[in-house]
């Protein structure tokens, strides 16, 4: 027989359907409706793996998420690690292996698909347990829209795993009515297999659904696997349940202890037996029923040590009927076994001064009480107060729009849980205005049976075995090291965590938190309320990066902005560059030309003939209104509202503090409105720095603005035969250096298109501007190219438009500026008016420290050796007499900003901002590479055409 | 995610708006007339307070406006918002 420990009936299993699943390399069978755990017990395997620090072996400890042994690494559909065995629904053809707290990520891409959803609800309820279902059905009751998430494959909670009744039927019959009734509501969202692994400020919760993980590899490609949902709910009622709390104690972390609700739930739920011998270890009565229900499975009960020295009488009647002997006032002190639990040592209470017991076993089911899980109702900063009774941290406090209900309050009697449900949604219902006056729920008046009170017990003290105590399973942490912090003289549970590692392993604390905390309070002699837990996070439960970036992966990571003339630089073989979110050509390589090469050829052949540059993505922002010269005299540095009609104005923009952070040609279009171009990565930020300006501090000016950015394109003609080139393909534009100057504008028309040419130049050469619409780009782009055939028309691309300007001193604002550096840094006086009264960033200009003659200065660099290409980013250094580098610290100049190899100069230059550089120009420094030091010159910051004789051809 | 309401567009995503700083900072009248200290204040000094803040927020991924809140620093909670031409509420 393949799996011993099945029960011979009973259990929510299929048992008709057999999965074959390969575990550590063996072959295994289970059911559908298993989990990977319930079928490895179904087969008598305890053990999954061992410890991360001490290798010591680890099996099951819970039924559930919140169990801490069972890590393993996927290995088939596809390799994902760090799960829990517990939550991995059983499929056909599995394969997985256990692992010691760290797995492999696959090195594979993952081809699943991941998604997101956004929903909007009345009521979100989290947990589809009894009190969660109460909850649900009274809101759908009153036409509320109701979100009603469970993170397990089927609704029912703990009902799943035990024989209540609920008003004299089985408790999943009443389970099954209410998910049918449930589903006749067209406003209800029912999801099982969903955590709700986030609660954020005002309703807001993020919740995982898997949607194809349980179907292996059958799993259909075209649905996504798992779904992110963000729900934003007027009111959230929490039905998270209880976690069931471990003892501490020696050797109590050996496979086969487990808590025992976790024994009968795999029981009930999933028809496995954990062992053939128990021991139960408790504190409450609960962990009897594990007792009786595994009785009468066949599970021998060979004791049960309760830490309580009275017992109710009803428990010690049935215990004696059932013949199980109880130890009152015991613990266990310790176990043994190697791969699985053999024997646990039962110590009496001192009193009896009565030797241990050794007791043989196969697995020790453990109940130290319960934990409501508060996590979500933590998450949104709900503060949380110790009940003494409980042994527990429980809702301290009304938080607005959330409701907690049932056991994550500390109801524990079922029939007390659905009218908690019902209770909470009623008035969250009537906090929103609807009436849920629809009376109670059958179940809540059930006869409930009063539990003899439970003790407090965190851990069975034991200074000798202290490194064997463990209290974070997870992370091998144990007694002796919370013995360790304290005696460090941490106090702090938030710093006892950090420095124990405590609650940090992938269960986030969820069994170990409490226990740390009740532990320590009693090293220091203080109370659980004192120490509080450290603070829950989300997510509650792991959550693949997958998941959370969804769609958003690859090329869909970030939106991919191309201009309209994309596919003619993907046909001419183009080189693209990332500029923002723009793809860019670099450049056009011929045959098998390198970047360098190709740059040279472009360079030369614009600066001797006609080159043609894409600057469509350059930002554009149009400005109108009476008052708009006046509103850009304030921005810029420099006077535009005397700028002409049919004229163009290059205008730097500074900060308050002085420090210019955008630059650009302005053409004014007419009296009310300009065209304003920014920089390619400024554009959003300027039109926003644009607004700030006019709606928070010069609201009465008339003045209008969008962005057209996308709308104009933009292309260079650039060289000493644009003028042909313009003059061919615009007849009616007359080129001529009179009739169209240097920095003018002019409309013409192409086919019938509006077509706007300035006379702007970023290389010193003749150049000319074409701008026309989207619409229309591709085909003026092309009749450009076609008239520069019989001069060589060469397209270039953004590093032979980064040589051409940076051999002409033009600094691109970014690169050769870092928000530190002033026009007057840049040597650009002139850019800077006299005659306007105010600017922002003129009065900063007088500040004695923008005044200070060592401020970082735009310089030249030109190597002496006339063939090093600098390193952008590179220092400046002054070298001692003989030409070494000082003594450190060596006092740094400044940084290369920008560095090319040069055509026209026929060799390497850089542009740098030195200290004190505009008086050092003729002055000969150095640039550390790679550990010799190159000797540069220190020249003006305009290499090519100085006298600026070139720009009108 | 917090909500932010919009006093143009009403309640939307925290992630829709841009923090601007403290509010009722004024362009000086007349710059030119301040002293390099003066001037040094309006430029890079704001206060720091633990509670109500009055601050400028806008709503940049809606309608692009600004506005101008005041919201408890410790809590992160709104107490009012104002568009601003309006006074700070008391």
């Amino acid at each position: 027989m393949n799996a011993p420990f099945r029960t011979p009936e009973g259990g929510r299993v299929d048992r008709s359907t057999t999965h074959t699943f390969v575990f550590n390399d063996r072959e295994l069978t289970g059911h559908a409706g298993d989990t990977l755990a319930s079928a490895l017990l179904a087969n008598g395997v305890h053990q999954v793996t061992t410890s991360i620090k001490l290798g010591r072996p680890r099996g099951f400890t819970a039924a559930w998420a919140e169990d801490t042994g069972g890590l393993v690494q996927m290995e088939h559909p596809f390799p994902e690690p760090m799960l829990l065995a517990t939550t991995i629904e059983l499929f056909d053809g599995l394969a997985a292996r256990g692992i010691p707290g760290q797995g492999r990520l696959a090195e594979i891409a993952d081809t699943a698909k991941y998604d997101s959803t956004h929903v909007h609800t009345d009521v979100l309820i989290v947990g589809a347990g009894p009190t969660g279902l109460a909850a649900a059905l009274t809101a759908a009751r009153t036409g509320a829209r109701v979100v009603l998430l469970d993170e397990q494959s089927e609704a029912g909670g703990a009902l799943l795993g035990s024989t209540d009744t609920i008003d004299g039927k089985p408790a999943l019959e009443w389970v099954a009515d209410a998910v049918s009734e449930l589903a006749t509501f067209p406003d209800v969202l029912h999801l099982q297999r969903t955590t709700a692994f986030g609660h954020y400020d005002d309703g807001f919760v993020l919740a995982l659904q898997r949607r194809t993980d349980h179907l292996g590899g059958d799993a259909p490609v075209a649905v996504s696997r798992q779904r992110v949902w963000r729900i934003r709910a007027r009111r959230i009622v929490v039905a998270t349940g209880a976690h069931e709390r471990p003892i501490v104690f020696a050797d109590n972390d050996r496979p086969g202890i487990m808590l025992a609700n976790g024994a009968r739930t795999f029981l009930h739920r999933y028809g496995v037996k954990v062992g053939e011998q128990a021991v139960v270890f408790t504190t409450n009565d609960s962990a009897y029923l594990t007792a009786f229900d595994l009785q009468d499975a066949g599970v021998r009960i060979a004791a049960v040590v309760d830490a309580r020295t009275e017992l109710s009488p009803d428990l010690v009647e049935e215990c004696a009927s059932r013949d199980i002997a109880v130890h009152l006032g015991s613990v266990v002190s310790g176990t043994r076994g190697d791969a699985r639990i053999t024997h646990a040592t039962v110590s009496r209470p001192p009193a009896d001064d009565a030797a241990p017991v050794v007791v043989p076993c196969d697995v020790l089911l453990v109940s130290g009480g319960w934990n409501p899980a508060v996590h979500l109702y933590s998450q949104a900063r709900g503060k949380l107060r110790y009940d003494e009774t409980l042994g527990a941290f429980v809702p301290g406090e009304a938080l607005d729009g959330v409701d907690v209900a049932g056991s994550a309050t500390g109801v524990f009697d079922l029939p007390g849980c659905l009218r908690s449900g019902r209770e909470a949604v009623e008035s969250a219902l009537a906090a929103i205005g609807f009436d849920a006056a629809a009376g109670t729920h059958p179940g809540e008046t059930d006869p409930v049976r009063t539990p003899g009170a439970g003790v407090v017990l965190w851990y069975v003290r034991d200074p000798a075995t202290a490194t064997r105590q463990f209290v974070d399973v997870q992370r091998d942490a144990t007694v002796a090291d919370l013995v360790r912090a304290v005696g460090a003289g941490m106090r702090s549970m938030e710093h006892i965590k950090r420095y124990t590692t405590i609650g940090t392993a992938h269960d986030q604390g969820k069994t170990s938190g409490v226990v740390a905390s009740g532990i320590t309070a009693d090293l220091l002699g203080s109370r659980p309320e004192d120490m509080g837990v450290t603070t829950f996070r989300p997510p509650y439960t792991p959550v693949a990066f997958a998941a959370l970036a969804g769609r958003s992966r690859g090329h869909m990571f970030d939106p991919e902005r191309v201009t309209a003339v994309h596919d003619w630089h993907v046909a001419r073989g183009a080189v693209f560059e990332d500029v923002g979110q723009w793809k860019r050509p670099r450049y056009y390589p011929q045959g098998d030309e390198d970047m360098d090469t190709a740059v040279l050829r472009e360079c030369a052949a614009t600066r001797t003939g006609v080159g043609i540059l894409d600057g469509s993505t350059l930002g554009k922002i149009d400005v109108q209104g009476p008052d708009a010269g006046e509103f850009l005299d304030m921005l810029y540095t420099n006077l535009m509202s005397s700028l002409k009609v049919g004229m163009i104005r290059y205008g730097v923009m500074c900060g308050a503090d002085g420090m210019v952070i955008d630059d650009g040609t302005v053409m004014r279009l007419a009296d009310d409105r300009f065209q304003v171009f920014t920089t390619t990565g400024g554009a959003a930020h300027i039109l926003d720095w644009m607004e700030e300006w006019l709606q928070t501090e010069w609201p009465h000016l008339r003045v209008r603005m969008t962005s057209v950015t996308e709308q104009w394109h933009t292309f260079p003609v650039v060289g000493p035969k644009s003028r042909d080139v313009i003059g061919a393909v615009f007849s009616d534009l007359d080129v001529s250096n009179d009739a169209f100057p240097f920095m003018a504008w002019r409309d013409t028309t192409l086919g019938g298109a509006h077509v706007r040419v300035g006379r702007v130049s970023f290389s010193g050469e003749l150049a000319y501007e074409v701008n026309v619409m989207g619409w229309y780009a591709t085909a003026v782009w092309e009749k450009l190219v076609e008239a520069g055939e019989r001069h060589g028309i060469t397209p270039y691309g953004t590093e032979t438009m980064h040589v051409l300007r940076a051999e002409k001193g033009y600094p691109i604002i970014g690169q050769d500026t870092d928000g530190t550096i002033t026009p007057q840094d840049l040597g650009m006086n002139w850019v800077v008016s006299k005659k306007k009264v105010d600017f922002i960033g003129k009065r900063s200009f007088s500040r004695s420290e923008n005044l200070n003659p060592h401020r970082k200065q735009f310089v030249g660099l030109l190597p002496i050796d006339a063939e090093t290409v600098l390193p952008e980013g590179a220092q400046i250094i002054e070298p001692t007499a003989d030409g070494e580098l000082p003594p450190p610290p060596v006092p740094m100049l400044g940084h290369v900003t920008s560095s090319y190899r040069s055509a026209e100069l026929g060799r390497p230059f850089a542009l740098a901002l030195v200290k004190g550089g505009h008086a050092r120009i003729g002055d000969t420094l150095s640039v550390p590479v790679n550990g010799t030091l190159v000797p540069v010159e220190v020249t003006g910051s305009v290499l090519v055409d100085p006298e600026g004789a070139r720009r009108d051809g | 995610m917090q909500l932010i309401e919009c006093p143009w567009c009403g309640t939307r995503e925290e992630t829709e708006f841009h923090y601007g700083g403290q509010a009722h900072v004024a362009y000086p009248e007349d710059p030119q007339a301040l002293t390099d200290e003066e001037w040094a204040r309006y430029v890079f000094f704001r206060t720091n307070p633990k509670g109500l803040f009055a601050e400028r927020w806008s709503h940049s991924a809606g309608c692009r406006r600004w506005f101008n809140a005041v919201r408890d620093t410790a809590t992160y909670r709104f107490h009012s918002v104002y568009r601003p031409d309006e006074q700070r509420p008391s």
